[in-house]
């Protein structure tokens, strides 16, 4: 600890009380990112393979959602989702008040259907793309449409969409700043209390930009790991 | 090669002339909309307190003045970065701030009152009764110092970006009280009459000044000259009076 303190004093921005600060707002990005992919990925994988359904009145009403939450920004559904609310009338009275009370469950809210919709876009894109000798192999095996689903379709589709959803959770860690917005202490909401108390925007954002390329890295580390084990039959045998 | 030299010469010498500031044009920044001291009339105009009152300083010192709007977060590195050359945007002076700009002597200063639901009994200055309440004040304002200070360990406080999504915010209901500066929190939380000021107001900050870089001193010394000369000729008062029901001058 004695190392600890020597290090500390030597600035005025960063002592125990702004690291512990910090340190609770990257729980509060970590809590947030992570639970609202797990959400988004659980509403996403159905949503991404009705989609492909030939039937239009399956298919067409996801195009739309998807279609509504790609082409309009997250910060304005943040907006519409955290601020419209309290202007439903009696809202206050109801049930739902202990969930939009507190900044968290909107955000989280804006958040899981955002992410919702581009996931589910990747995995219609990769349902879509699956070579056609795989599909007219489980056929000529007399598979149902189901059966074909669940061993062969999805298995693949699952694979050739990794890459593009590491990318997804990449921009979703990045997004969730915009969180602080709307008063959620997050890693930038952090720095932002911070940078407010010291006028220092350098030191302060900086200092986040740092955590935010560790997480980063964490991330791309561990999708190239599970891209080696799950595509490990693509790779050139030498 | 003497062809170089004088044509460097020429440059530092207009380099030179560039940086003996006449000062007859200032640019001068400020946060909108932050009623009374600045907002946009229905007509899309400036107007206010401190936008009267620097108009008339400006015309003291025989300046042509240009407002600047620029959001509260970024005012002080924008000044820093020269994007305006002071600040005038009910700016209180800080022991903090006052180590990265330069401040006027101060020109005014407002007391900060906690705003609610009318009718709420609140002993504002008690740790006990403010306990696990959800307060809001506005990032970084000295509002945000006082209740750190006070309260960070007991009440739930929210810091907000703006004045307005504060307001939105206890009008929505997710806050039980705000602590804002008084003037600020008659003009946009007690027009409506199902809220009021609740508890005592407190004196919090040294006052308002003007910002400036810190090698400006002439700048700074000339509105402070013009400013001295308002407050005492009279034409302060006659703006305050437009504005206010009571006195802010100091």
């Amino acid at each position: 600890m004695e190392w600890l303190n020597a290090l500390l004093a030597q600035n005025d921005i960063f002592n125990a009380t702004t690291l512990a600060h910090y340190w609770s707002g990257f729980v509060t990005t970590v809590q947030l990112v992570f639970v609202s992919l797990l959400i988004g990925l659980i509403i996403a994988v159905p949503l991404g393979i009705l989609r492909s359904s030939k039937n239009p009145w399956i298919s067409r009403p996801i195009w739309l959602y998807v279609y509504i939450f790609r082409g309009t920004p997250l910060l304005i559904q943040l907006y519409m989702i955290y601020y419209g609310v309290t202007l439903i009338n009696g809202i206050q009275e109801s049930i739902f008040w202990p969930i939009f009370q507190d900044a968290f469950y909107p955000c989280l809210i804006a958040f899981v259907l955002n992410t919702a919709a581009y996931t589910a876009e990747i995995i219609r894109g990769a349902i879509a793309t699956t070579p056609r000798g795989e599909i007219e192999a489980a056929k000529a095996y007399g598979m149902s449409r189901a059966l074909m689903m669940r061993r062969i379709i999805l298995p693949s589709a699952f694979r050739r969409a990794l890459p593009a959803y590491a990318n997804e959770v990449i921009l979703m860690v990045h997004a969730s700043s915009i969180a602080s917005v709307v008063t959620i202490v997050d890693l930038t909401g952090a720095a932002r209390d911070i940078y407010a108390r010291f006028y220092a925007p350098f030191e302060a954002f900086i200092f986040v930009a740092g955590i935010y390329l560790c997480i980063t890295f964490l991330l791309i580390y561990s999708f190239r790991k599970l891209e080696n084990r799950l595509l490990a039959h693509l790779k050139p045998l030498s | 090669m003497k062809k170089l030299i004088t044509a460097l010469t020429c440059a530092m010498a207009v380099s030179g002339l560039a940086e003996a500031k006449d000062w007859s044009n200032v640019r001068i920044a400020v946060d909108v909309p932050y009623e009374p001291f600045e907002f946009k009339a229905p007509d899309g105009s400036l107007t206010g307190f401190e936008i009267e009152l620097g108009n008339a300083a400006c015309a003291e010192i025989k300046a042509k003045c240009e407002w600047i709007i620029q959001a509260w977060d970024g005012i002080i590195p924008g000044l820093l970065a020269r994007k305006y050359d002071a600040v005038m945007s009910s700016m209180s002076i800080t022991a903090e701030r006052a180590e990265k700009v330069l401040f006027s002597e101060p020109y005014y200063n407002t007391p900060s009152a906690w705003f609610g639901k009318k009718g709420l009994t609140i002993n504002t200055s008690s740790k006990a009764d403010l306990k696990g309440k959800a307060i809001g004040v506005q990032r970084g304002t000295v509002q945000d110092t006082y209740v750190t200070e006070n309260f960070s360990d007991t009440a739930d406080i929210k810091r907000y970006t703006t004045a307005d999504d504060l307001v939105l915010d206890l009008k929505g209901g997710r806050l039980e009280m705000v602590f804002l500066d008084y003037p600020v929190g008659e003009q946009t939380v007690a027009n409506d009459p199902e809220y009021a000021a609740v508890g005592e107001m407190v004196q919090v900050g040294e006052g308002i000044g003007m910002a400036f870089r810190k090698r400006d001193n002439e700048l700074a010394n000339k509105f402070n000259a013009a400013l001295k000369k308002l407050k005492n000729n009279g034409a302060y008062d006659t703006i305050m009076n437009k504005y206010f029901k009571y006195n802010i001058k100091m």
